[in-house]
């Protein structure tokens, strides 16, 4: 009953605040998350409701809480038996914040709070990683990108998903559901988390003027020798096939993700020539972040995650989408085949698509979120968060190519192509890596 | 002065309990060697067999097992021999073995040449005081974590780390985290004691009558440290290097958090976590097969009676 009041309030918070739509204007809009902005009473309405009274910058109308009648409901789903008592994730670093990093973004103990379900989370570095995790078999379920979904679906590693239980699905845009990463053959295999692009992150003392393009990695790469972050995985060979999309249009690529021959060899002769600038991989954020705090490197490829972390940390660094696009990602919450824990699971599909926890995540990972409501709360703590995550610009997003999974058949109608497949490319990577 | 009227019996500790199962059992074993030793060892061996070679078995067995393409799921008891072809049509799996052959090797002679002069003298010249300050100073490290020492290299090597500070008066900058002798320098750290402690006791063990025997002789002090000490702890600097070698050869976190070189460690470990079972497995035959080829040379130079 006390928990049905709480989140009672909190959705109070998100209607009110979306109702006094002004209130953004009393904070300046801010740069990215990591400004975090000085309303952190946000969160702490998930424990009290009695702190709903002076949440959101300010604003006085808040006080209204409890006479606005009906309210909607957020958290999770009736429809969902009583939870386990655990839930063990595979996450992207920064999906699942307790806190402790920054007691404003803590998503995971008001759900600990209402379903009982204890969170224990594991961070993958990349895509193959999270697949490997997955194998183990150990795991309820995983935020997994595009390239790793289609994987776990057909392995079988995660399970089905009827979206109709979910409190939250409702409001997820609908330019998110159905997509070929999360559904195969009309059927659902899980639920958006966010979605963004990898972003060109400089220092700012040291690139004066701000890049438009990726050219400082590739052709203009000898500036920075020895100093070019890029990201530790063999999906990044599309990176460099975005870029010979752009430069070498007679080869055709259509899809960065599905090269034949040719096309994969252009890519492979760039990063080729890339690695002749002697760059330093990073596999974790953190690492990204130690090298660009301690000067190692001055320029790489990057997610608005560490960019706001090394900025929070007052370090000159800046991030661009250069103007020919990048690649992305638009991540699902997925649920393993063999979950120990499937109502945790289900409850914890369910808080990241409501208004709090999606607002909450995505402008702590620096992501577009998913729905409207979500938006609405993001107002109330990073003022003009959808605007600069292009939430709903699906012409920005045009620009981004989500991972996908290389597929030796081109994932085309086509029976007469053939592509690199994933082994190809990882051997690739082995070989680019490691000589 | 009567005779005892009652029968005389021994105590009754001494009447062998002939019910008591444990006796029984007692008797039994006695009179079989065999079952003894079988009791002995049953629960030891049977641990290393099936839990710890066992593990290790299956693991190995993976490299002959086929994976789906696509999902990179292992199909057990599917025998091919594709994780091999990878590895042979693939020239990096060859140059990363050559190169971590060539870092072991390299950093086996670093530890060599510096722990010959450190436990020389620790064994033949230090006072005894001085001595057990050294055996603790070299042991001390030893019980600090791997990992800590490993992340103090890396913040003494990344900019604006101690090195970049120390050249940057002469206008130079520092290795940064990306350069190969950064591991060159760091499992030369880690692994010294190793080198020190065998040596150390091999030429404790050296009698000093020998020495004086060569000296009688003639023999400079050279001349008998060549002649008559290197030959005599020549099996101890074996016994230390298998140490420095293995140890090297195996390992990948310090290649990964100093420098951004692959070993074979490495591409183990990122084919296991990219989904490639089959290759990490077959690939981890190599250093296998190098430590036992490494470790029959060592035995017949003697280095097992050393260790």
């Amino acid at each position: 009953m006390r928990r049905a009041r709480i989140w009672a309030a909190i959705g109070s918070v998100t209607l009110i605040v979306s109702a006094c739509g002004g209130t953004g204007a009393t904070t300046p809009p801010t740069t990215g998350a990591a400004s975090h902005a000085p309303s952190a009473a946000a969160t702490q309405a998930a424990t009290t409701a009695a702190a709903t009274a002076t949440v959101a910058a300010g604003t006085p109308a808040a006080t209204v809480a409890g006479t606005m009648g009906p309210l909607p409901s957020s958290g999770v789903s009736s429809k969902i038996d009583k939870g386990e008592g655990e839930l063990d994730i595979i996450i992207w670093a920064g999906y699942a914040e307790d806190g402790s990093s920054d007691k404003t973004y803590d998503w995971v103990h008001p759900f600990e709070d209402l379903t009982g379900c204890q969170v224990h989370s594991t961070d993958m570095t990349d895509s193959n990683n999270g697949v490997s995790l997955m194998q183990g078999g150990s795991y309820d379920g995983i935020s997994a990108s595009g390239d790793a979904t289609t994987r776990l679906i057909q392995g079988g590693l995660v399970a089905p998903i009827d979206t109709s239980i979910f409190l939250n699905y409702p409001n997820v845009f609908d330019s998110l559901k159905n997509l070929p990463h999360n559904t195969v053959n009309g059927v659902n295999y899980g639920v958006p988390h966010g979605r963004g692009p990898n972003l060109l992150a400089y220092n700012t003392d040291q690139v004066t003027t701000a890049p438009t393009s990726w050219d400082p990695i590739w052709e203009g790469g000898s500036a920075y020798k020895g100093k070019i972050s890029i990201y530790n995985s063999s999906i990044f060979i599309a990176d460099a096939a975005l870029h010979v999309m752009v430069k070498h249009p007679e080869l055709g690529i259509k899809d960065i993700y599905q090269l034949d021959d040719a096309q994969f060899q252009a890519a492979i002769d760039l990063l080729n020539q890339l690695k002749a600038n002697n760059p330093l991989f990073w596999g974790t954020a953190t690492e990204q972040q130690t090298s660009f705090t301690s000067g190692d490197v001055v320029i790489g490829t990057s997610w608005q995650y560490q960019v706001n972390l090394l900025t929070a940390d007052h370090q000159p660094i800046a991030a661009v989408l250069p103007d020919e696009g990048s690649t992305g990602w638009s991540d699902t919450w997925m649920m393993s085949a063999t979950a120990k824990h499937p109502n945790c699971m289900l409850m914890w599909m369910d808080w990241m698509m409501s208004p709090m926890a999606n607002a909450l995540a995505t402008i702590w990972f620096g992501e577009a979120p998913t729905s409207q409501a979500a938006c609405d709360y993001a107002e109330t703590i990073s003022p003009g968060h959808c605007e600069q995550m292009h939430a709903t610009d699906e012409a920005y997003f045009s620009k981004v190519h989500y991972w996908a999974t290389p597929q030796a058949d081109c994932k085309d109608e086509d029976p007469a192509t053939t592509c690199k497949t994933q082994d190809d490319w990882v051997q690739a990577w082995t070989t680019l890596t490691g000589s | 002065m009567a005779l005892p009227t009652a029968p005389i019996t021994a105590p009754e500790s001494l009447v062998p309990r002939r019910t008591s199962p444990r006796r029984k059992f007692g008797s039994w074993v006695h009179r079989r060697p065999r079952a003894r030793l079988v009791g002995l060892l049953a629960a030891p061996i049977t641990w290393m067999v099936i839990i710890y070679l066992g593990a290790l078995f299956i693991l190995l067995l993976n490299a002959f097992w086929a994976k789906d393409p696509f999902t990179g799921k292992v199909e057990p008891f599917s025998w091919t021999l594709d994780a091999f072809k990878t590895i042979a049509s693939n020239p990096v799996y060859t140059t990363i073995a050559l190169r971590t052959m060539g870092m072991a090797i390299l950093v086996t002679v670093t530890d060599a040449l510096l722990a010959l002069p450190i436990a020389y003298y620790m064994a033949r010249v230090a006072s005894p005081a001085k001595r057990r300050l050294l055996v603790v100073a070299i042991l001390i490290p030893l019980w600090a974590a791997y990992l800590v020492k490993v992340y103090s290299w890396r913040i003494i090597l990344q900019g604006h780390g101690l090195v970049d500070w120390a050249v940057a008066p002469f206008g130079m900058h520092g290795p940064g985290l990306s350069d190969i002798m950064n591991t060159w320098i760091v499992l030369s750290y880690l692994w010294l004691p190793y080198m020190i402690l065998p040596l150390f006791a091999g030429f404790e063990r050296v009698p000093s009558s020998l020495i004086e025997a060569s000296a009688d002789l003639g023999g400079r002090s050279m001349t008998t440290f060549r002649r008559v000490m290197l030959p005599l702890v020549f099996p101890a600097l074996v016994a230390g290097s298998i140490f420095t070698f293995s140890l090297t050869l195996g390992d990948y976190i310090t290649p990964d958090l100093v420098s951004d070189t692959k070993f074979i460690g490495n591409v183990i470990y990122d084919n296991a976590a990219n989904v490639n079972l089959p290759v990490a497995a077959a690939y981890s035959l190599i250093p296998i097969a190098i430590m036992v080829v490494y470790l029959l040379v060592a035995r017949r130079l003697g280095a097992f009676e050393n260790l």
